[in-house]
């Protein structure tokens, strides 16, 4: 058990930021309402910033990043954790953080570069009493509120890449599709594996073994084209695609961990792939991108076809080379 | 008694409910968020009632609360139309246990139609998933597709167009498929690596394959068997096999009434299966190379009882069939076997009124090109078995209306 050493020092950094604003309600992180079994109806009741615009963490609320990032079509994200003051934090299965009933993750999606940048939406997730709570807020025009969104929604957006595509808020429940494992809801990005030493360091005052080995995402040119290209299968497709989750069914499981040829699909037929087979007889056919289902899903933007199945309306042209690059030399 | 979906109200607290309640949503603007919020605010007991009339909806729509029903005002006035999906594997995905869903319509879903996965005794009744072209390779896998569950009774449902199987039970076990057409599909209802299921008094027509009961290797939920095929009408499955390649059901052939690959037990009787025209009923070991090392690929104790058939295979879709047919008389006989079996068990058992052939493989995995084409010759059925325990359970029986 690790305590969290870096929420003073986030605090008093946040406090100072925040010196010349004005009475913002309110002043710090609602813990009754992270821990009671409302849905709240807009992200500015929990308290997690002290500006409307969500740029100004409040106290106990800390930035994070990950080394090798899910991709949403391009959305740029701004990720933190809030751990309750004096609340402990456990390392567990994989590396990843267990953080104490009362914590919350959350991440802002958004589009545009510098001070025009628009934030889109805003997923919470509430370690409640019962389990993990997930919850999508949607932005309002004026960027001023987000408003829970249960139900999803389409909001027109621009990729980095100039890409004019209806991006997709998921629901409620497809919040689940992605981090739900045996049923329950689970965080699934902050493992170890995948966060800096630095900061690591800094929030936990320890780094645990096996931390940070993922290769960054902007490094993938020169890292070691197996590690980061099984890196990116982690964390864009794993956590359907193991068992216990959504895609168990497949048997193709594409965990970071896993070491069976055919489980993470090499010489594997598909199961129930539809038309997304494209005609294809394996997941992965070694030394021959175009031959393997996985490459030709990845390159897919039609539903029924393309895969993810959520969170994806336009494709991931970069990742899907790094895959590419990863079996041509097998 | 009607619960108004008033946001404001219904948000502000997840308070248990004292009796079930009826959540009533209609066609119209905004019915994708309307009707996903009714299924996300359900709670236990309540029922989701779709009005009359055509949902236009554009994503996956998902429920994952326990014991709710969604039913409509019958599968061809409450329609969810998914011809302008854009996202989403699935229109329909059910993740909790007890669900009922009931008499409403899905049409043109972009993947599979309604799926339940780790939904255990589910029941589907009077529901509806079609692709309105027709059979096409565009078109999704699946119309129904329970997977990965325990109880599930499927009972007068319909389902046509499916660039896979109709209707598609995989990895699951206490399984009833009754009273449902599968039209113009690839496989028209498939039983996959799944135990104890009943099919009965299905009509299935005009598909590539009728019904198939399959094991394949390499998955989370391994061994199939104890499956009871009975009472159905499997006539005129002569679609050419519309699925993509890579898919197993590709490799079916246009023509085939009940096939039955791999799996540990499976009784076939009192169907009539009429212009079935490679085989009305064929039983085989997986054909393809496997790595599994848990997995028998030869069928075992395979019952074929007495079946209404006409003359068998008279258009086989095999290399050489000119040959087999001038060989066999013009006819192939109902029953085919490729030969093939594990050595310490029976294979197949066929009633005496049945003829058959066999295909006489050398080993699993040869090829058609090998085949040494023999009449049939393996024992006549043994005493009736035990299906105790098969099907699904009365709980799920009793929630039929």
């Amino acid at each position: 058990m690790i305590r969290n050493l870096a929420i003073l020092g986030a605090a008093v950094a946040t406090l100072a930021v925040s010196a010349g604003v004005q009475a913002l309600p309110p002043p710090k992180v609602d813990d009754t309402l992270i821990a009671s079994d409302s849905l709240p109806k807009t992200l500015g009741n929990y308290g997690f910033f002290l500006d409307r615009a969500a740029n100004d963490p409040a106290p106990g609320v800390v930035p994070y990043r990950l080394n090798m990032p899910l991709f949403s079509d391009g959305a740029d994200k701004h990720r933190f954790v809030y751990v309750p003051d004096g609340q402990e934090i456990a390392i567990g299965d994989q590396g990843l953080l267990e953080f104490p009933v009362g914590s919350a993750l959350i991440k802002t999606f958004a589009f545009g570069e510098g001070g025009g940048q628009r934030k889109i939406e805003t997923r919470v997730l509430l370690h409640r009493a019962d389990g993990w709570v997930a919850l999508p807020y949607v932005w309002n025009e004026e960027q001023t509120e987000a408003t829970l969104a249960l139900a999803g929604k389409r909001v027109p957006v621009t990729t980095p890449w100039g890409e004019e595509i209806s991006y997709r808020v998921p629901n409620k429940n497809q919040c689940k599709e992605c981090h739900g494992l045996e049923g329950a809801v689970t965080p699934i990005g902050p493992k170890t594996r995948n966060l800096s030493t630095a900061w690591l360091q800094s929030f936990l005052g320890t780094v645990p073994e096996g931390a940070d080995t993922m290769p960054r995402w902007e490094d993938r040119a020169a890292a070691d084209r197996t590690a980061a290209a099984r890196a990116y299968l982690d964390v864009n497709c794993a956590h359907c695609h193991r068992p216990g989750s959504t895609a168990s069914n497949s048997g193709l499981d594409l965990r970071w961990e896993t070491d069976d040829p055919h489980a993470i699909g090499i010489n594997k037929r598909p199961v129930a792939a539809g038309r997304g087979s494209g005609g294809l007889q394996f997941d992965i056919v070694p030394g021959d991108p175009e031959a393997s289902i996985l490459v030709y899903r990845m390159g897919s933007g039609e539903p029924g076809v393309a895969m993810p199945e959520l969170g994806k309306a336009t494709v991931d042209e970069e990742g899907v080379a790094l895959v590419e690059r990863w079996i041509a030399g097998l | 008694m009607i619960r108004t979906l008033m946001a404001a109200t219904a948000l502000a607290t997840l308070a248990s409910p004292a009796f079930a309640e009826t959540i009533s949503v209609a066609p119209g603007d905004g019915a994708q968020e309307r009707l996903q919020e009714a299924l996300i605010l359900a709670e236990p007991g309540d029922e989701i009632v779709l009005a009359a009339g055509r949902f236009d909806l554009t994503d996956g729509l998902s429920l994952d609360v326990d014991g709710v029903t969604v039913r409509g005002a019958g599968m061809h006035a409450s329609v969810l139309d998914f011809s302008g999906q854009r996202g989403a594997g699935e229109s329909l995905l059910v993740t909790s246990d007890g669900v009922t869903l009931r008499n409403f319509g899905m049409e043109n879903p972009k993947g599979d139609g309604i799926k339940s996965k780790g939904a255990d005794d589910i029941v589907y009744q009077g529901v509806r998933v079609t692709w309105t072209n027709g059979p096409a390779a565009t078109n999704g896998a699946y119309g129904l597709y329970p997977v990965e569950s325990t109880g599930i009774l499927i009972d007068g449902c319909e389902v046509s167009g499916a660039s896979d199987a109709g209707i598609y039970v995989g990895q699951s076990s206490k399984i009833t498929v009754r009273n449902s057409t599968a039209r113009a599909n690839v496989a028209g209802i498939e039983i996959e690596n799944s135990r104890q299921a009943i099919v009965e008094r299905n009509f299935v027509t005009e598909n590539t394959g009728g019904i198939l009961v399959f094991d394949l290797p390499g998955l989370p939920v391994k061994n199939g068997g104890e499956v009871l095929v009975r009472n159905n009408l499997v006539a005129n499955n002569t679609t050419p096999n519309f699925a993509p390649e890579g898919n197993i059901v590709a490799s079916v052939r246009r023509g085939t009434g009940i096939m039955v690959m791999a799996n540990d037990t499976v009784w076939v009787g009192q169907n009539m299966l009429y212009d079935n025209p490679t085989a009305p009923i064929m039983v085989i070991a997986y054909p393809l190379a496997f790595e599994d090392p848990e997995y028998n690929p030869y069928p075992r104790e395979i019952s074929i009882d007495h079946n209404q058939v006409d003359e068998g295979g008279t258009d086989p879709q095999f290399e050489g069939a000119e040959m087999l047919l001038a060989a066999f008389g013009g006819a192939l006989p109902p029953v085919m076997w490729d030969g093939l079996e594990d050595p310490e068990m029976t294979t197949l058992m066929v009633h005496p009124d049945l003829a058959g052939w066999s295909v006489n493989l050398p080993e699993q995995g040869a090829g058609i090109e090998s085949a040494r084409p023999g009449p049939l010759d393996v024992g006549a059925i043994g005493q009736p078995i035990s299906i105790e325990g098969w099907g699904a359970p009365d709980e799920l029986e009793a929630r039929l209306k």
